[in-house]
């Protein structure tokens, strides 16, 4: 296992999430914590994959890892060992951070012991996400110290380092990155793994209560603690110039992977100019920052989403005093939105600098293509479930949903999502719904997502006796984010047996009435149990149990049993348009004359679709 | 040939682009010369398109900017066509003859192009190879060794900055011993398509 190799000086391609974890091993973490969420999800996985790959060895591994049930616990549990004296790891996403906020925002007040680290990976152009927020403000909301790396290496060597920043500062950091940085593959250089520390031990100190009191006093402390810390980021190697020619009047500012982007624009320009890269960015060095303010005629701001450093330069310029020039978002140069990548900012450096822009502007194909979004699987269960919802509910009923693959049911022809805002949302905006509307309400979550944040709107609902039917679908994973564990597997993340959590003992013990478990892959009696869950007057939950079809074939193929594939007999095929039209498989296609057919590549033999042809046409290959 | 070298690797979600993207990275490193790699995770990966981009030499962005791919490969026709904004007229664009149908043709009445057309549109903007990856991935033994195929086809047209022995190790030494032959075969498979264009 190439990331935990022992050799030091040793170069490997690591992916930005596996480089993390690597960064944390040699800094000797003790307890590592994470919700999975893209572009997050690796440096999690990394830790699991590890664990149990050491426990197959006989090994056992020198730190503790856990997928937690959200991300506000896991924040709490690493929090927790570090005030015991251990180095800890906490990841998500970057709407992760808005669970773990309330933890987080007090945590920066008490301060911590061990380093801890806390990764937010956010998502320029929302690539896996409901929002493109900017969680640089989360350190400026807080005051927590930040880093932003701008490749692997760096990467693994902000997450190794971090720890003794965030010891000496007594606070944890927040590691920001972004998904071009957590999915972009480079090559690491490696240096020792380090020991672990082994178990901690918890001091006693009122200053760890946070009353009001303890809260006053810990206000002022915090400010000082942001003080001492722009003293590092004054001396911080990561906080450096890169000169790119001559020496010149034209200063670049830029952090993360869009420096990425400058320094070969700036090359493939030729122009000469100072590149600021921040790789600290809060508190900003603003000694290091006024002595470019002063150098400069010019500087350009090159950072993605919201105007972060663009609006703090503005700021410190003002205060000196200065006629610096500072292009970027305001001067209408750079935008708010989205990804950046090299034709955008070799563009608008183009423009700023009056030269000639070498990348041509690429010219669109004139064959209109059609679109191929990401769909849910052939053989998906929530697809069997969907169609069997859509056989009882009336017309006007609303499908509230939620985070996961089952979101992609929004797509036609099954058309089952009507409103999402953020985990755990079905279950919430169901109750509201109920309050504001006479319609019919079916809302649908994922078991993981039912653990993450599912239940307390269940309880809701159950109290205010709403009239909402509320489907958990069970599919005994996290799906989406790479078929991670949570409290209702019987396996945690280090791969060690766990206690199994079933959904409908705990919606039992919310004080819901009407329950049905019902197995998707029987369309007739799942539309049944909804119809009894529609009938009943009060709050009914339906759990569609049924394992996620990638895990059940990936279990097959390791047992050596096959997978069938399916087939469309032309003779019974009557062209109803049903399988296509309604159910909506990705496998069917249409050949010559409107045939329908099955394409065996795509097909995951989930047999769903022999139940739903009117006209018994689709059966089990013989063969293969 | 240039210090920097651009590869664009597409293809749909399940078809193994992503691991071929790692493996020609990991083959970079092999050689010894810097290499940056961009993947697509999450959402993406169920049955959409998918892109990767492989960058070699003296590069600081893992992204590629457009009109400076060395080359572009793809499991499928139109999804060459989908990036070829990658291409100049010097690129060469290998791509699988076989079409993926999405599922926005059958139910979301999109329309999927004739093929002779986005063969056309592909040649006048760049230098186009046509190969049956799916076939000679089948007659190797197995159809999931597409990916290994593509990358065979990749090391015949002469833009990689190092030998495709070097890609063709990095191959077998990242997949199970018991596929090495398989693999090797799907490897060959796409070099000799190449050479018999
Ligand atoms: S058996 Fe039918 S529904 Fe299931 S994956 Fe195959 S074609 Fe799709
Ligand atoms: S990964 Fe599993 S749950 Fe997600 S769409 Fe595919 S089959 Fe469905």
């Amino acid at each position: 296992m190439d990331i935990i190799d022992e050799k030091p000086e040793k170069t490997i391609l690591l992916l930005g999430n596996e480089a993390i974890t690597r960064g944390a091993l040699e800094a000797g973490i003790d307890v590592a914590t994470a919700y999975p969420g893209t572009p997050s999800s690796e440096i999690a996985d990394a830790f699991s994959a590890i664990a149990k790959y050491l426990k197959k060895k006989g090994e056992k591994p020198s730190f503790y890892f856990e997928y937690s049930i959200n991300e506000k616990v896991a924040l709490e549990v690493a929090a927790a060992a570090s005030f015991s004296g251990l180095r800890a790891l906490t990841c998500m996403k970057h709407v992760g951070l808005n669970v773990a906020s309330d933890a987080f925002m007090t945590y920066l007040y008490v301060g911590c012991r061990g380093g801890h680290i806390i990764i937010t990976a956010d998502d320029p152009y929302c690539h896996s996400s409901q929002n493109e927020q900017d969680n640089r403000y989360f350190a400026l909301f807080g005051s927590a110290p930040m880093l932003e790396p701008t490749t692997p290496q760096e990467a693994k060597e902000m997450a190794r380092l971090g720890f003794e920043i965030s010891e000496e500062l007594h606070s944890p950091i927040l590691l920001r990155t972004t998904t071009r940085l957590n999915h972009a593959r480079g090559a690491v250089n490696l240096k020792k793994l380090k020991k672990s520390r082994g178990k901690g031990h918890f001091e006693k100190s009122p200053m760890l209560v946070t009353t009001p009191a303890v809260a006053r006093a810990r206000h002022p402390e915090l400010l000082k603690m942001m003080e001492r810390a722009e003293k590092i980021s004054e001396k911080s190697p990561f906080n450096e110039i890169v000169a790119i020619g001559k020496t010149s009047k034209i200063g670049i500012v830029t952090s993360g992977v869009s420096f990425n982007y400058v320094k070969e624009a700036v090359e493939d320009l030729r122009v000469d100019a100072k590149i600021l890269k921040l790789g600290m960015t809060n508190p900003l060095p603003r000694k290091m920052c006024g002595k470019l303010i002063k150098a400069c005629e010019q500087i350009i701001i090159v950072e993605e989403l919201e105007p972060f450093l663009e609006n703090q330069f503005k700021a410190m310029a003002y205060d000196m005093e200065s006629s610096v020039k500072i292009f970027g978002k305001s001067t209408g140069h750079f935008s708010r939105l989205y990804e950046y990548n090299p034709d955008i900012v070799t563009d608008a450096l183009s423009k700023i600098l009056k030269v000639k822009n070498p990348i041509s502007k690429p010219i669109d194909y004139k064959i209109k293509l059609p679109s191929r979004p990401p769909t849910l699987c052939p053989g998906c269960p929530h697809r069997a479930t969907y169609f069997a919802v859509k056989k009882v509910a009336p017309k006007e009923t609303i499908y509230p949903t939620d985070i996961g693959c089952y979101t992609l049911g929004k797509a036609p022809p099954l058309e089952m999502a009507d409103l999402l805002l953020c985990m755990g949302s079905n279950a919430g905006t169901a109750c509201g719904l109920a309050v504001s509307t006479d319609q019919k309400i079916i809302s649908f979550m994922g078991d993981s997502t039912f653990f993450h944040s599912g239940i307390p709107p269940i309880i809701d609902a159950v109290h205010h006796k709403r009239d909402v039917v509320i489907t958990v679908l069970d599919n005994r994973t996290t799906a989406m984010t790479g078929h991670q564990p949570h409290p209702g597997t019987d396996f945690d993340g280090m791969g060690n047996p766990a206690k199994k959590i079933l959904v409908e003992e705990v919606v039992k013990g919310c004080g819901v009435e009407h329950i049905e478990v019902t197995n998707p892959s029987d369309i007739k009696g799942t539309a049944e149990a909804f119809k009894r869950a529609l009938d009943f007057k009060g709050p009914a939950v339906v759990v569609s149990k049924a394992p996620c079809i990638l895990l059940e074939n990936r279990a097959k193929r390791k047992a050596g049993k096959k997978i069938p594939t399916y087939t469309i007999d032309q003779e019974k095929c009557k062209q109803c348009n049903i399988c296509i039209g309604k159910f909506g498989c990705p496998a069917f296609y249409y050949g010559e004359n409107g045939t329908v057919h099955i394409d065996e590549q795509q097909c995951n033999g989930c047999g769903d679709c022999v139940q739903i042809c009117p006209f018994d046409a689709i059966s089990e290959k013989e063969e293969k | 040939m240039s210090s920097k070298t651009s590869i664009v690797l597409t293809g749909v979600g399940g078809h193994g682009v992503i691991t071929a993207a790692n493996i020609l990275g990991k083959a970079t490193v092999n050689a010894d010369v810097n290499v940056y790699v961009s993947e697509v995770h999450g959402m993406a990966q169920r049955g959409g398109s998918v892109i990767c981009t492989v960058r070699m030499g003296d590069v600081s962005s893992p992204l590629v900017a457009s009109g400076t791919a060395d080359a572009i490969i793809s499991t499928e026709p139109i999804e060459a066509l989908r990036y070829i904004r990658y291409a100049s007229k010097n690129t060469k664009v290998i791509t699988d003859v076989n079409p993926v149908i999405p599922f926005t043709v059958a139910v979301g009445g999109e329309e999927y192009p004739n093929l002779e057309e986005v063969f056309k549109e592909i040649n006048s903007r760049a230098k186009l190879y046509k190969i049956d990856a799916l076939k000679i991935a089948e007659d190797s033994g197995a159809i999931i060794t597409k990916n290994i195929v593509m990358l065979g086809a990749l090391a015949a047209v002469d833009v990689l900055p190092f030998k495709s022995d070097i890609l063709f190790e990095t191959i077998l030494d990242n997949v199970p011993t018991k596929y090495g032959k398989i693999n090797e075969k799907a490897f060959k498979g796409g070099i000799d398509a190449i050479k018999s264009i």
